[in-house]
């Protein structure tokens, strides 16, 4: 089966950005510098190790603030090692960054722009993105974001301490956040970041309506990147308002409008609006993708078919479409009308269905397989476990009637680390681990990464299990020393305070076994070959790792992605790309 | 099932929907249109709160002498859509519509900025209330949307003088005209009147 030579040029367009070829190499006949290979890349394996790499080192600095700021809970006043007393400002500008690093510079970077990067192409059989060229734009800009952010710290006033969803007046008046700096550059740094992902979704939505491997049709497209692109969408329809909104809010704290301001005819509540518009369908955009993933390592390790392939792409979309009229839930006491609050509560209840939908579907993929406990496959049975647990209490909050007890109490707290933790760490941990030997071309460690899996997953539900009770216990948020509030200073509210903080050291203490584990293994690890889990999608039909151009020769698609243990085949899986 | 897969006789064509210049610039767009719609909603919200609008004290909007602005911007607009016939002919003959449609985008964003200036000495600021911020920000964003759509068709009108430019990109830039376009009537009515 010979391969026509201009095959190789389909995958890009020639139409603007005709010159790519020249600048990409694609065709990978020539070894590049160091800087052009690790810092200027337009490959797309490249780019994603930089978000992956960036979004690591994002993330200890996120996990670094996390334990400042709870050694400040459990041991108020007490010096912490390694940062020193945490002051009120200091706590609020730590558990500011902390979340909206975990969100914007964690979770999306790594599941949409990391893995959305390194697996689209390979796994679609392409050689690279359309738009190499803004794919390497994107993370340029993502970097800058990254940058701004930190610099953010460091400026007179220091960091914005006003809470990750940054409402008014708080965030746009500087005499009552006191970070005249701060404040602007963090909203700055959270557009610029837009604009990476923005520049990003554009380049996945439009490589996978394009450069499918031939015959790879709608059903065919691993769930993965189905999941990776209806959250692009989602993610690039959803954002619009939040611009705007931001943009109205650097002109309130800069220019000295009062879009904002409701002295001067402005309305707090409108940012809510505009903010949780975006905020509630993030929630799903870096779901989706989560979810995807699992899909993938489920149906491996299983040796069986995705049960209902088609219903859980149309639940996704569902949950896509239902997710723009769920924001209002975060507002039940921010003064909207009850007959609102009514209609929010129906909507948030009803997009539980679809997601609960989508974690039977899982076990249904389960139920009958012959199951392999490795790493992946641990890490993609714990978000099953650990995310219905964020789901289940998800729906007491999503009534306005007990959350308006619940709001703004640990509880909340709580829920949403049940929820963002398995999105943006466990099903992290799974991607990471599953197509390491694909990324690096070597194995990890299983015993390590079995250790690593239950020295994360345990301590994670002793620092959250906790604080449920602490907040079912009136534990409300933001709250710098709680030695202030004698009703909250009882000694079962301090024992539950030191549970989750000492669960949090070893939490901490574990993710050295997976850095140790993670670079011994890219350096030492034992040769991983093509397809170390006997998988069906394209990207484990070339070499480990993909040269640059990914196939020697461009595969065609045959099959669905999930033919796994199909009855009459020698083999227990069937390559998309075989021909019989 | 398995069996007429297997059918397949040989390497297929990859199919494109669309070219990808073009389905980028139309996702981007369905972005942008989100944005507008937060500026314009954000804008009514605030709106619905005042008794009288513009508020006491502050001067109305020049309404009149935007419909013209405004019927310079359609124009151009439908100059875009004969350079696209235009072009099916023969892209050659697409330069000259090209042309109009950039000069009238010129005259628009020009007229703007001159009703901007009498705005500002008639005592319409960003800070001297909501009506001049939202006015000042809404029209501002669409006229930097529209400038750099101006410098795309201008950059794409000398690449036509020159070593021409490709179907996707020309329909590229034309359809980001088309949503600068299309969008202001939607401002100027809830803006302006």
């Amino acid at each position: 089966m010979s391969q026509p030579a201009e095959e190789h040029a389909h995958a890009h367009d020639d139409h603007g950005h005709d010159h790519d070829h020249g600048d990409t190499g694609a065709h990978g006949h020539h070894e590049d510098g160091f800087i052009k290979k690790y810092l200027w890349s337009v490959d797309h394996k490249m780019i994603a190790k930089q978000y992956l790499f960036t979004g690591m080192a994002m993330g200890l600095i996120g996990g670094f603030f996390s334990y400042a700021f709870r050694m400040q809970m459990a041991y108020p006043g007490h010096n912490v090692p390694g940062f020193g007393v945490v002051s009120p400002n200091e706590y609020n500008q730590l558990i500011t960054n902390h979340g909206t690093i975990m969100i914007f510079w964690l979770a999306m970077p790594v599941l949409i722009a990391a893995f959305g990067n390194f697996l689209i192409p390979l796994m679609l059989g392409c050689d690279d993105m359309v738009f190499p060229r803004i794919n390497r734009l994107s993370y340029q800009i993502f970097l800058l974001s990254a940058i701004v952010l930190i610099a953010s710290w460091f400026v007179p006033g220091g960091g914005f301490g006003g809470a990750w969803t940054a409402y008014p007046p708080l965030s746009a008046k500087s005499q009552y956040n006191l970070t005249p700096l701060g404040s602007t550059m963090w909203v700055i740094a959270v557009a610029l970041e837009f604009v990476a992902f923005l520049l990003g979704g554009i380049n996945f939505v439009t490589t996978a309506m394009n450069s499918r491997a031939p015959g790879m049709k709608m059903f065919d497209i691993p769930m993965v990147v189905w999941m990776i692109v209806i959250a692009s969408i989602l993610f690039m329809a959803s954002v619009g308002p939040l611009v705007a909104g931001a943009v109205m809010l650097v002109f309130d704290q800069q220019l000295g409008t009062g879009f904002f301001d409701p002295v001067r005819g402005g309305d707090p509540i409108l940012w809510q609006h505009l903010f949780w518009f975006f905020g509630h369908p993030e929630v799903y955009v870096v779901l989706l993708p989560a979810v995807g993933i699992v899909a993938e390592i489920i149906t491996v390790f299983s040796r069986k078919k995705l049960f209902a392939y088609k219903t859980v792409l149309y639940t996704a979309f569902g949950t896509a479409v239902l997710s723009f009229f769920v924001w209002a839930h975060h507002q039940f006491i921010a003064g909207i009308d009850p007959r609102m609050a009514n209609v929010f509560t129906a909507t948030t209840v009803l997009i539980s269905i679809p997601i609960a939908e989508m974690m039977f579907v899982y076990v249904a993929t389960l139920y009958g397989g012959s199951i392999t406990l490795t790493t992946p496959m641990l890490w993609a049975l714990g978000f099953i476990g650990e995310f219905i647990i964020g789901g289940v209490t998800g729906i007491f909050l999503g009534s306005s009637g007990s959350d308006i007890y619940f709001h703004d109490t640990y509880f909340v707290l709580a829920h949403f680390h049940y929820t963002f933790v398995p999105i943006a760490v466990i099903a992290v941990f799974a991607a990471t681990t599953y197509w390491f030997p694909k990324m690096f071309g070597t194995m990890m460690n299983e015993t390590l990464g079995k250790i690593h899996f239950w020295g994360t997953v345990i301590p994670f539900n002793g620092i959250f299990i906790p604080l449920f009770i602490t907040g079912m216990g009136g534990d409300h948020r933001r709250i710098y020393n709680y030695a202030n509030f004698p009703e909250q200073w009882t000694p079962h509210l301090i024992q539950m305070r030191e549970f989750a903080t000492v669960s949090l050291l070893v939490l901490i203490a574990f993710q050295g076994i997976f850095f140790i584990n993670f670079f011994y293994s890219m350096f030492k690890g034992k040769p991983a070959g093509n397809n170390p889990w006997n998988a069906n999608t394209l990207e484990w039909q070339t070499v480990s790792p993909p040269p640059h151009g990914n196939f020697a020769e461009l595969p065609n698609c045959y099959r669905g992605p999930y033919e796994y243990s199909v009855p009459g085949r020698e083999e227990d899986f069937w390559p998309q790309n075989e021909v019989g | 099932m398995s069996e007429n897969i297997l059918t397949f006789p040989r390497r297929l064509p990859r199919q494109q929907v669309a070219p990808n210049a073009v389905i980028g610039v139309l996702i981007f767009i369905a972005t942008e249109i989100m944005m507008f719609a937060g500026f314009v909603s954000a804008f009514t919200i605030t709106r619905a709160a005042y008794n009288t609008w513009p508020p006491i004290g502050q001067p109305r909007l020049p309404a009149g002498a935007t419909l013209i602005n405004t019927s310079a911007l359609i124009a151009s607009g439908i100059m875009m859509h004969f350079a696209a016939r235009a072009w099916q002919r023969d892209p050659a003959l697409a330069r000259r519509p090209t042309l109009i449609a950039l000069v009238l985008g010129l005259f628009f964003v020009c007229f703007q900025g001159a009703e901007w200036v009498r705005l500002i000495h008639e005592g319409l600021t960003l800070t001297s209330s909501n009506h001049g911020a939202f006015f000042y920000l809404i029209i501002g964003m669409h006229g930097l949307h529209a400038s750099a759509a101006i410098l795309a068709l201008g950059i794409v009108y000398l690449k036509m003088a020159g070593r021409g430019v490709s179907e996707p990109a020309f329909r590229a830039t034309r359809f980001f005209w088309y949503f600068v376009v299309a969008v202001w009537p939607v401002l100027y009515l809830r803006v302006y009147l």
